[in-house]
């Protein structure tokens, strides 16, 4: 790890970008996770962002930086000094999915251009334990690395303007869940009941990068009875606290 | 209680924006001229992040249902109060019942409504700008009503006015930082950069603007990372993208150049076919 290379970048007057020479990779997200938490703790400037994501961290200042490199310095020390000693407990996630051809629209394509029938695409993708890397592109939408080789599959040339709320997709080697309707190029393999992101919490997302997550498959009828606990508020996801 | 009559063409609430979410995903929003927006505040003696209306292109009217002072800056859109001109960055004096409207625009985009108190829509993750699936509302619509509070005398000192240079408009040339990925381009995408003349395209909105001309590339993607409003995307067909305040939080795109803070707010002041040079500062 220390040969990693890190390199810091003004990112206009007010945030500074950091990112380190590697792609898709958890030892690297634990070494994000950490620094973020460092400067959170130490720097004394008034930030009003953290912005994590696979190899990159984006401090955004409330106010433009006077001497930006200065202000690199001053990150520069903290890396050096970060201490791992402080991990966040790290949660698995339990994630209901219908897999069901109703919600897997493209569920069939999937198949039969992998070469896989539908219970091997299910298995197979609810099976794996996926690292959430960050939250971005809509509130609530976890980026989830671990999708396996046999799964892969190419975005769709043209994005659907409708995707559903729940939709539990795969574009390239990604696999994830749209938190609400949007449009959207990922090909629809299933549907989860679950809220993904709530505005009324104080946490409104409760996952957090680091943590871990599976899906585990349900049928149509218990699709239906959980979004009902949903709206109810009275379903809790299901989750485990994992030993470091 | 203010009443829409008519929406126009897009109105919403906004303040200087929702920060600490976008962690989870949750874009900055706010007013999309943030000069102005703080302007208005200002010149009515409110806290520079008061929920004010910000109203796009004009076509929209307006009831007050209590009495109230109110500014206007941002976007000459021809306003009038009971069917007469209204001037912009001064503090006016309302009577109930009292009907704004905003009409066809003679300079800028996006005109900001403040009034005294600012109004008091519901906050929501730390802020009252609208935002789809965040906020209730994501656009104001024909007979919403908006709470704010009742003025009970007019005997404070209400003839506030400021003079405001409202070229910053007009300019034809943006400034820019090179951005994180900048380094990507080669000379002439550089070049290219710095001399080609933009427009902005029909599709711009509030979360951001593609532009006309093309840049050729055949730059690999990067590996999604934070983009911020004021970041320019170089996509793979050549298209550029100025992300705007409603942006989302991450992108996949080469973000070749970042747009000052009052870049962006002059840039909120133009829209379809408007066109600009961009103009490279050292940091």
């Amino acid at each position: 790890m220390e040969t990693l290379n890190v390199t810091y970048k003004p990112f206009g007057k007010r945030a500074i970008l950091v990112q380190w020479d590697a792609d898709y990779d958890v030892n690297v997200l634990e070494i994000i996770l950490n620094f973020k938490n460092s400067i959170l703790k130490k720097r004394t400037k008034a930030i009003l962002e953290v912005i994590t994501a696979y190899n990159s961290i984006t401090i955004i200042y409330e106010d433009g930086i006077e001497n930006i490199y200065d202000e690199i310095l001053a990150l520069k020390s903290i890396y050096l000094d970060c201490d791992s000693s402080n991990i966040v407990k790290k949660r698995l996630w339990k994630i209901p999915v219908c897999y069901d051809p109703k919600f897997g629209v493209d569920l069939e394509e999937v198949s039969v251009k992998n070469n896989l029938n539908y219970s091997e695409v299910i298995g197979c993708h609810s099976t794996t334990i996926y690292t959430l890397y960050f939250i971005g592109f809509l509130p609530g939408f976890l980026y989830l690395g671990g999708l396996d080789k046999m799964l892969h599959f190419p975005r769709k040339k043209t994005p659907r303007l409708l995707v559903e709320k729940g939709a539990v997709g795969i574009g390239g080697s990604q696999t994830g869940v749209y938190p609400q309707e949007s449009s959207g190029g990922w090909n629809i393999i299933g549907n989860s009941p679950i809220q993904f992101f709530d505005r009324k919490r104080k946490e409104p997302c409760f996952a957090k990068p680091g943590d871990k997550v599976q899906f585990i498959p349900i049928d149509v009828h218990q699709h239906k009875e959980i979004l009902k606990l949903v709206s109810y508020k009275r379903y809790a996801i299901e989750s485990e606290v994992l030993d470091a | 209680m203010l009443k829409v009559i008519s929406a126009g063409v897009y109105v919403t609430i906004q303040d200087l924006g929702r920060f600490g979410y976008m962690d989870v995903g949750v874009p900055a929003s706010g007013a999309m001229d943030q000069y102005a927006a703080k302007l208005a505040n200002l010149i009515l003696g409110n806290d520079q992040n008061d929920a004010i209306l910000e109203i796009t292109l004009g076509g929209s009217s307006f009831q007050f249902l209590k009495d109230s002072v109110i500014c206007i800056s941002g976007a000459d859109l021809n306003a009038e109060l009971n069917s007469k001109p209204v001037p912009l960055n001064h503090s006016i004096k309302i009577l109930k019942n009292s009907v704004l409207k905003f009409n066809n625009p003679v300079s800028g985009v996006r005109a900001y409504l403040a009034v005294k108190g600012g109004f008091q829509n519901k906050i929501v993750l730390g802020s009252r700008s609208f935002f789809k699936e965040i906020t209730k509302k994501f656009v104001l619509r024909k007979n919403d009503e908006i709470l704010y509070n009742e003025i009970n005398s007019f005997n404070i000192a209400q003839s506030a006015s400021v003079k405001v240079k409202q070229d910053y408009f007009l300019t034809k040339s943006v400034e820019v930082y090179e951005g994180p990925d900048y380094q990507m381009l080669t000379n002439q995408q550089k070049n290219e950069l710095t001399t080609t003349t933009f427009t902005i395209s029909r599709e711009n909105n509030r979360m951001g603007y593609r532009l006309e001309e093309l840049v050729p590339n055949d730059l690999d993607g990067i590996i999604t990372s934070a983009v911020l409003p004021g970041t320019i995307q170089l996509t793979p067909s050549g298209k550029l993208i100025i992300l705007m305040r409603d942006c989302q939080v991450t992108g996949g795109y080469p973000r070749v150049l970042q747009l000052t803070d009052s870049a962006i707010n002059a840039m909120a002041q133009k829209s379809t076919g408007n066109s600009f040079n961009l103009k490279i500062l050292s940091l």
